[in-house]
């Protein structure tokens, strides 16, 4: 599905019309494709050292990434949060040895996590993408003579990384995909070590690039489907969608944004933010006021944590009573999603996934006999979602397992 | 899956194409001299009269082609009208009457506007006066229980009786046999016209073979006229080109379109064929006297009377080998009955029988083995439909002897085929079965309530899986009426030590509010995410979809099918309608005991029935776990051309 990426359209897009988009579009992504890991620390990155990567493993470390990226006040309370839990003694030991496990076979000082913390950092990169780029680092920096030895190499390296961090999906997609893409060939057999393993450095480059570039291609495509007019509720902060939004509002679209708020973690109010920066209008709703403003929305537009088989997405918590919403009003739900994010899960229910849980704040002490509901993200089942806007084009939900069908098996 | 594998992955990925795109044309099969055509088509001694007197379209590499089911249609009405007049039944005959001669007043007008351009109007107004004088008869074919109690002439009903009648006339007059010919039904004069034509085309490649015999791949029975034709001269068959290509149109070539278009089933109310099949059929099969008149499509037989006749001709020298026979008693008689119990049956006499194959002189044992299989194959399906998973290991053994390489001494081949069956029964359905049982548990939690209906194997692995694992669950077997199969179940589980709750499907929106999971079995899937499956399954699914609990699908790849079916009338089987009226062993509720003969009882007893893909929330097959909407996908690249292996 890699090599049907719609990325000609973007490429097409650059070669047109080079003086007044490339100015646009090279504002940003100019550190994206440098290849070596930028290396600025944040505060917050600094107290995760990369050998004890899960601090708490009750929370989960993705939307930490997220919260450092994302949100607007978070590194106090997270702070706040781990200081309070501690650490638990036995939980270290088991990513150690999946740490030495990958460098000590090559007898170097190269770590995937390292590597991958890395490119983490940067913010607008997705953790995929750093996931991605560390393992075609891996490759790079591995002295396996033989196709086997660098392709069992590569699979420990990317078994290590899924385990630092189970709860995100578009890291294990990710890796998957990466996995796939990469060393799916039989041709590769008949090759001599040298250009078998050149031939997969090339690919994982490209696998890079095209992740990369794919939000790009995302915007590019959702653009028929703003209006002149229209309305559009977005929840909870979605860099595809803000890109989706940039896009829109450069090419002189005239549209409003409601913006939720995206409890607990106020990711609503960064968006709102960045939206406001580019001079759309945008009314900021709590998480509840959803129901009540749906007669004024043209379109809902949220991201997804991961697209799984059914064609139904995982996303921050809120975005399936939205869609339900939306659905009984008639109302489409658009997702923003790059295909790395496919990934072979297929759950029947909102409890029938690995839970993702994060810290809440309520701004009061909570008794301790309350209960609370933790869970960061929820299921929307496919018959709520009506288009999928991905790098592989726009997509109805049932595609989505048609191509993952096509590619793992 | 191997070989599949290598050949999409040889070389760098390539740009996939998407949408509708035209396949290159010489891609999906091979060129004429296929040895596939040619072994399967050429009309041999065994099944001469079945190839010939086959429609055209339909490849003999299609088990459940038309040609191959022989039934018996005894003269419809005269044994039941004989034994019906002794019992009185005016009562309601003025009403009757009334009614029955609007029936034929409307049909009659039916009639007039198809008729009206025939010449043969004289004809037409004799058998009009006849067919007044037949409904005049009180009890005659014409009438069904529905239709005559409580409807006025409404057209569709004029329409099925038009069939009846037609039916009816043709037998008590045989003399009129060229007017009522015009009267048919399309599907008749199509089919009537297909046999001609085929007819026409395997005499001229009877005379095309006589100079050319070693050129076999020409004389073909089976293609089509115009593949027929290209040899030989074209004088006679100018006609029969002409409409097929007026037919064709632009579509794709004429192997294109073969391998394209689902092959048609035996419509077992077309008498034409089902007289040609019944005089090749080993199962002498009693029609039952009340047939319901929307299945008139499918066979219909009196149950409980072949198995004593086909057991005593147990020794005859037949041309069946004594492992199939044995199997086909055995799914006349029940013993062995689920999808996939049949299937591997089938499949090791298949195994056995080749064990035993020689060919005989002057034959090559592609073809020759090919009409065994084929005879065979009918013999199975006499005794009971074939099942679509069934159809599709037998399309997977044909095209495995076609493929045979000609090199190949008869002991290797008989080998290479052995092994292959072996290989298709433990790689699709032993190894299938463990990988879904495997998909299957990771959606089985802790505290679950797991509801099953009737018996499937694919779930009964899953339960006793799960359970092997410790999982905490409670299972609801859901059952019915007339087969209780579920009591089966029941009885393997408790005897596992799971905590099972049994209901009947009366029950079933009672009970269903408790339950989290609902597992069902599938005889089939087909592209159009429809589940074909035991009769009731679209009843539970029903109602787990109304109560949102999600509706688990399993069934191995094997049984998808490229059909598509929007109901279960089109394609069903069924079973024996005295299942349905007496409860064996309750002599105190038989209040049936004395209507079973009556002329306005039918009795249904459906086999299978359509769940729509609506109420699947996910198919779990060897390929994993995938929404119904994957099934076309999986069907595209894993069913095709049924490599399979």
């Amino acid at each position: 599905m890699w090599w049907r990426s719609a990325s000609f359209i973007l490429d097409h897009r650059l070669q047109e019309d080079p003086p007044n988009n490339i100015a646009s579009s090279s504002k940003e992504p100019d550190t994206l494709s440098t290849l070596s890991p930028p290396q600025t620390h944040s505060s917050f990155m600094a107290a995760a050292d990369p050998f004890n990567p899960i601090p708490n493993p009750k929370i989960s470390a993705y939307y930490q990434t997220r919260a450092a990226h994302t949100a607007v006040v978070t590194s106090d309370w997270l702070a706040q949060a781990q200081a309070a839990v501690g650490h638990h003694p036995d939980d270290s030991p088991a990513p150690q040895t999946q740490l030495l496990a990958s460098p000590s076979a090559s007898g170097k000082s190269f770590c995937v996590i390292n590597e991958f913390n890395n490119w983490r950092k940067q913010p607008d990169l997705a953790e995929a993408v750093a996931a991605i780029r560390a393992l075609a680092a891996v490759i790079r920096a591995s002295e396996a003579t033989t196709m086997m030895e660098l392709e069992i190499e590569l699979k420990k390296a990317s078994d290590s990384l899924k385990s630092w961090d189970t709860t995100s999906i578009s890291l294990t997609a990710g890796c998957d995909l990466f996995m796939r893409y990469v060393t799916r060939t039989s041709a590769l057999e008949y090759e001599d070590f040298n250009s078998a393993r050149s031939r997969l450095i090339e690919r994982a480059e490209k696998f890079g690039e095209i992740s990369c570039k794919a939000r790009r291609i995302i915007a590019m495509l959702s653009q028929d489907f703003i209006f002149d007019g229209c309305t559009i509720l977005v929840h909870g902060f979605s860099r595809v969608v803000l890109e989706v939004l940039k896009t829109a509002a450069q090419n002189k679209k005239l549209f409003r944004v409601f913006c939720t708020e995206g409890r607990p973690d106020r990711t609503g109010l960064r968006l709102s933010n960045e939206l406001a920066k580019l001079d759309v209008p945008v009314k900021l709703l709590i998480d509840s006021a959803v129901a009540y403003t749906m007669d004024e929305v043209d379109m809902v537009f949220v991201g997804a944590d991961g697209v799984v088989e059914s064609g139904g997405i995982i996303n921050m918590m809120g975005t399936y009573q939205i869609a339900l919403v939306a659905h009984s009003m008639n109302k489409p739900v658009y997702v923003a999603a790059e295909s790395y994010k496919f990934a072979r899960l297929y759950p029947l229910d909102q409890k029938d996934m690995a839970p993702a849980l994060r810290p809440m704040d309520f701004g009061v002490p909570i008794p301790s006999k309350v209960e609370v509901e933790r869970s960061a993200r929820d299921y929307t089942p496919p018959q709520y979602l009506t288009l999928l806007f991905t790098d592989l084009g726009v997509l109805t939900p049932s595609v989505v397992s048609d191509e993952l069908i096509q590619l793992y098996l | 899956m191997d070989p599949r594998r290598a050949s999409r992955t040889v070389s760098d990925p390539k740009i996939r194409q998407v949408g509708f795109f035209a396949p290159p044309s010489d891609r999906s099969f091979s060129g004429p001299p296929d040895p596939i055509s040619t072994s399967t088509s050429t009309p041999n001694p065994v099944t001469t009269t079945a190839n010939t007197s086959s429609p055209p379209p339909i490849s003999d590499l299609s088990p459940s082609g038309n040609s191959l089911s022989p039934v018996m249609i005894p003269p419809p009405r005269h044994s039941s009208d004989t034994t019906h007049r002794p019992v009185p039944f005016p009562p309601v005959s003025p009403l009757r009457r009334d009614t029955l001669s609007l029936t034929v007043g409307s049909y009659n007008n039916n009639n007039n506007i198809i008729i009206s351009s025939s010449p043969t109007a004289s004809f037409y107004e004799e058998s009009k006066g006849i067919t007044v004088k037949a409904s005049s008869v009180p009890a005659s074919g014409l009438t069904t229980v529905s239709v005559v109690k409580t409807l006025p002439p409404g057209f569709t009903e004029t329409i099925v009786e038009k069939v009846g009648g037609s039916v009816e006339m043709q037998n008590d007059l045989p003399a009129n046999s060229k007017p009522l010919k015009e009267r048919t039904s399309k599907a008749e004069r199509r089919a009537l016209q297909e046999a001609q034509r085929a007819a026409k085309a395997a005499a001229k490649a009877e005379g095309s073979k006589l100079p050319a015999t070693t050129s076999g791949a020409v004389a073909s029975a089976n293609a089509k006229p115009t593949k027929a034709t290209k040899p030989s001269s074209q004088k006679n068959d100018s006609a029969t080109v002409a409409s097929s290509e007026k037919k064709g149109g632009d579509r794709p070539p004429e192997k294109d379109r073969k391998k394209d278009a689902p092959h048609p089933r035996m419509q077992y109310d077309d008498k034409s064929r089902v007289e040609k099949a019944k005089r090749r059929a080993v199962v002498k099969q009693t029609e039952a006297r009340n047939r319901v008149e929307l299945f008139r499509h499918l066979p219909q037989y009196e149950h409980g009377t072949q198995l004593p006749d086909l057991e005593s001709k147990f020794f005859q020298l037949d041309p069946v080998h004594p492992v199939v026979y044995k199997v086909g008693l055995q799914y006349i008689s029940g013993d062995i009955s689920g999808g996939n119990a049949r299937c591997i049956a089938m499949l090791q006499a298949f195994q056995e029988a080749i064990k035993d194959y020689s060919t005989p002189d002057e034959k090559t044992l592609t073809r020759d083995l090919t009409a065994k299989i084929n005879s065979y194959v009918s013999f199975l399906n006499e005794c009971r439909p074939l099942s679509i998973s069934m159809g599709n290991a037998i399309r997977f053994l044909k095209n495995r002897i076609a493929k045979l390489p000609l090199t190949l001494s008869e002991s290797e081949a008989k080998a290479f085929l052995q092994s292959d069956i072996e290989q298709f029964i433990n790689e699709k359905i032993i190894l299938a079965d463990k990988v879904i049982v495997k998909h299957a548990v990771t959606k089985i939690r802790d505290g679950d309530v797991l509801l099953t209906y009737g018996s499937s194997s694919a779930v009964e692995m899953i339960l006793l899986h799960a359970h092997e694992l410790g999982k905490q669950f409670r299972v609801v077997i859901v059952d019915s009426r007339p087969k209780l199969e579920g009591q089966l179940l029941l009885r393997r589980l408790v005897g596992k030590g799971l905590s099972c709750t049994y209901a009947n499907i009366n029950a079933v929106s009672y009970i269903m509010h408790e339950v989290t999971r609902v597992f069902l079995g599938a005889s089939s899937v087909l592209s159009n995410g429809t589940v074909y499956s035991r009769v009731g399954t679209a009843c539970v699914a029903m109602v787990a979809h109304e109560f949102r609990v999600p509706v688990l699908v399993c069934c191995e790849a094997y049984k998808f099918h490229e059909r598509v079916q929007l109901d279960s009338i089109c394609s069903n089987e069924l079973g024996d309608p005295d299942a349905i009226s007496k409860v064996p062993g309750r002599e105190d509720i038989n209040y049936l005991d004395g209507c079973t003969n009556s002329e306005n009882l039918q009795l249904l007893n459906l086999i299978y029935d359509a769940t729509p893909s609506d109420y699947v929330s996910m198919i779990v097959t060897d390929y994993g776990m995938v929404p119904p909407t994957s099934v076309p996908v999986i069907v595209r690249e894993y069913c095709r051309d049924q490599v399979w292996i």
